[in-house]
Order: structure tokens, then C-alpha cells, then sequence
């Protein structure tokens, strides 16, 4: 589990202002760093993802294989 | 007809012996430890009885050829088909109960079960068939001195290298930089919640594992090895996760200039000391030793004698 194989998938990713991320993933726009955190970590208990942090302006949720 | 029954009084005794030697053997090498397998009762009844028939087919095999019926020895080679099925049977049962567990014990460490299981029933085979040789060719005694012995060197053989033996193992410091975890200055992994940042460095325990030579590096850098050493650090001192919660995940993770690995485990209680010794007696996976220093030998030796 923790060593990937290659098919790691991101789930969703939480990010501070809309157009910093495009693409086939839901995107989450939060403006406020703590709010960022709460709903990652809502996300991690849902989608069973783990979060990683890109940069400081966003997160991302991905199901590690 | 009497002649018959001299001769089944002669061969009794050393297939008796043959076959109890075998079973001891057997029960010398069954162990129900820390790993918890083969589960108690259920799971040894399959080993002990598998013993048995092989311990049997050790010992009939003497009188067998003795009485020149060599087509016995045929059933020496469904026998080692028989327990090549023991070996599937054991790898399937793990491999279905790995979906059940916190922290998988990897298919090397499994393939060394399976591979141990195998193993054994042939040890038990030439255990037995040695005895009743000795019974018959010199004396019943023999027989069961040498019984004796085999029993004492099965003990022995047991067990294999520990980790401890080609590793040296110490603490490392847990350590955040921004979402990047380290232990001492091995990167282990990105963590991207505040609370799970947390909660590693309140509960979790950094090793870093240095190998001391060449060899055990590549033993320590194969992914088996080090996913046995995850899931032993789990059954004995228990894992702080669940599922739904996927970044609290023990790991390991290699310095690639000088092969250290640097292990994050997550116990249930924090005793580091603990944590040391588990690790240092983990064992060598057969499928993880790789001898390159032999190999160089053998490349330099060529080139001087070609």
C-alpha cells in the first residue's frame, strides 16, 4: 500500500482561487487556509485518500494504490 | 509364511522409529509464535498430519529398496508432488487473508512461508528415512541416536538469519519541514492535514536501519524485506490506523546514496526500545538475499585466470 505502482489517482483537489487547477477532477475552491484543512480532512474520511500538499494554496486527495 | 513374518518383525522396528523420529522432527519445526501462524489446533492438524505421511513414506522407503521393490520410489515423487501442493495451498490462504490486514505482510514474506512449509515436509522425509536406514543396517539404537540427533539439529535449523545480525538498527528523530516528513534526513513522505501531522509526531517512532555491508544493502533495499519488517513492527507492538485514515501509514523509505532506510512505524503504545528489538529480529527473507560481492569474486577471479 505504501509503495505505489504507478496507478495513484487524484480523487479531488482543494485549492484557494479558481483557476489555478483544470482539468477531469473535482475541484474544491476554499478560500481560507484553515477551511482548506477541514475540508480535506473531510474528504480523507470519505473518499479513504490520503492528503498531500502541492503548495501552500492547495491539496490534493489521492487514493494511493 | 514364517519367513514373512521375520521379516516384518525386522522392518517394524525401523519403521516405527523412522516414523516417530519424522514427527517429532515435524513438531520441532511447527511453531506457533508472534506471527500466529499456522493458527493453534486447526492449522497445526493439517502440519502434524502432513508430517506423519511423510515420516511414513521416509521410512517405508528403506525396506522398500532393501526388498528390491523399486517402484516404491515412485511414491516418493507423489509425495514431493503432494507437498508442492502444500506450498500452493499455504501461499493461497495467505495471499486471500493479506486483504484482511491493517499492514499486508507481502508476497515475499509469504513465498518464505510457503517455501518454509515445503522445506520442512522433505527435511521430515530423509529424517525418517534415515533412522530406519540405521536400524536396519546397524542397530535399533543407532537409529534412535541418530533420531536423537536430528531432532537437535532441526531445532537449529529453524531459524534463519535476523535482521539484527546484518543491520545495524537505531532511533532516528521524526521531523516535519513544511508537509514533508523526514527521519533524520531520509525523506519519507508528504502529509498534506495538520492533524495527521500531529498525530505522527506525537505517535510515531523513526528507525533508520543501516545495512553493514554490501550484501545486506540490496537485502534491505528489496521490497519484501522491508514490508516484512512494516507488518512484524504491526503484530507485535500493534498499529495506530484504520481504515479511512490512509496517511497514517506505517513505511519505509531508502536513502539511495548509502542504502539506509528509514522506517516511520506507528505503535500502539510508544516504547521505543521495543520498536529496536522487533526490527532487529525480523527475519532475512530467503527471496531478499542477494550475495554481490560473491558475484564480484567470481567476475575478478575469471578475469585473472582468463
Amino acid at each position: 500500500m505504501a509503495e505505489s505502482n504507478g496507478n495513484n489517482k487524484i480523487l479531488a483537489v482543494i485549492t484557494e482561487k479558481e483557476g489555478q487547477v483544470a482539468g477531469g477532477v473535482p475541484v474544491f475552491i476554499v478560500p481560507g487556509a484553515k477551511e482548506r484543512q477541514d475540508t480535506a480532512f473531510t474528504l480523507e474520511k470519505i473518499l479513504d485518500g490520503m492528503v498531500h500538499q502541492l503548495n501552500e494554496h492547495t491539496l490534493l486527495i489521492v487514493y494511493h494504490v | 509364511m514364517e519367513h514373512w513374518f521375520s521379516l516384518l518383525n525386522s522392518y517394524t522396528g525401523a519403521i516405527i522409529v523412522g516414523v516417530v523420529v519424522g514427527v517429532i522432527v515435524r513438531l520441532r519445526m511447527l511453531r506457533t509464535d508472534y506471527r500466529q501462524y499456522p493458527t493453534y489446533l486447526h492449522g497445526q492438524l493439517i502440519h502434524i498430519s502432513l508430517g506423519f505421511i511423510a515420516a511414513g513414506m521416509g521410512a517405508v522407503a528403506v525396506p522398500a529398496l532393501i526388498e528390491k521393490q523399486y517402484t516404491a520410489v515412485t511414491f516418493l515423487a507423489l509425495a514431493a508432488q503432494q507437498f508442492r501442493e502444500v506450498r500452493n495451498m499455504e501461499r493461497e490462504t495467505l495471499a486471500h487473508l493479506e486483504e484482511d490486514e491493517l499492514v499486508p505482510r507481502g508476497s515475499s514474506y509469504i513465498e518464505g512461508i510457503a517455501l518454509a512449509f515445503e522445506g520442512r515436509n522433505y527435511a521430515v522425509i530423509m529424517a525418517a528415512f534415515l533412522c530406519s536406514l540405521a536400524v536396519i543396517e546397524i542397530h535399533l539404537w543407532a537409529g534412535v541416536l541418530l533420531g536423537l540427533a536430528l531432532i537437535g539439529v532441526a531445532g537449529i535449523l529453524r531459524s534463519g538469519k535476523y535482521l539484527g545480525q546484518i543491520t545495524s538498527v537505531e532511533l532516528g528523530k521524526l521531523r516535519m519541514e513544511g508537509p514533508s516528513l523526514y527521519v533524520d534526513d531520509i525523506y519519507l513522505m508528504n502529509i498534506g492535514l495538520e492533524d495527521n501531522r500531529k498525530r505522527i509526531m506525537n505517535r510515531g517512532i523513526g528507525v533508520v536501519v543501516s545495512p553493514a555491508s554490501k550484501d545486506s544493502r540490496i537485502t534491505l533495499a528489496n521490497l519484501g524485506q522491508r514490508q516484512a519488517i512494516l507488518h512484524d513492527l504491526s503484530v507485535v507492538l500493534g498499529v495506530f490506523r484504520d481504515t479511512g485514515e490512509p496517511s497514517l501509514i506505517p513505511l519505509s523509505k531508502r536513502d539511495m546514496e548509502d542504502g539506509r532506510l528509514g522506517i516511520l512505524c506507528l505503535p500502539e503504545e510508544k516504547e521505543p526500545e521495543q520498536v529496536l528489538q522487533v526490527i532487529r529480529n525480523v527475519p532475512v527473507l530467503e527471496s531478499a538475499v542477494r550475495t554481490p560481492t560473491e558475484g564480484l569474486k567470481m567476475f575478478r577471479g575469471g578475469k585473472k585466470s582468463g
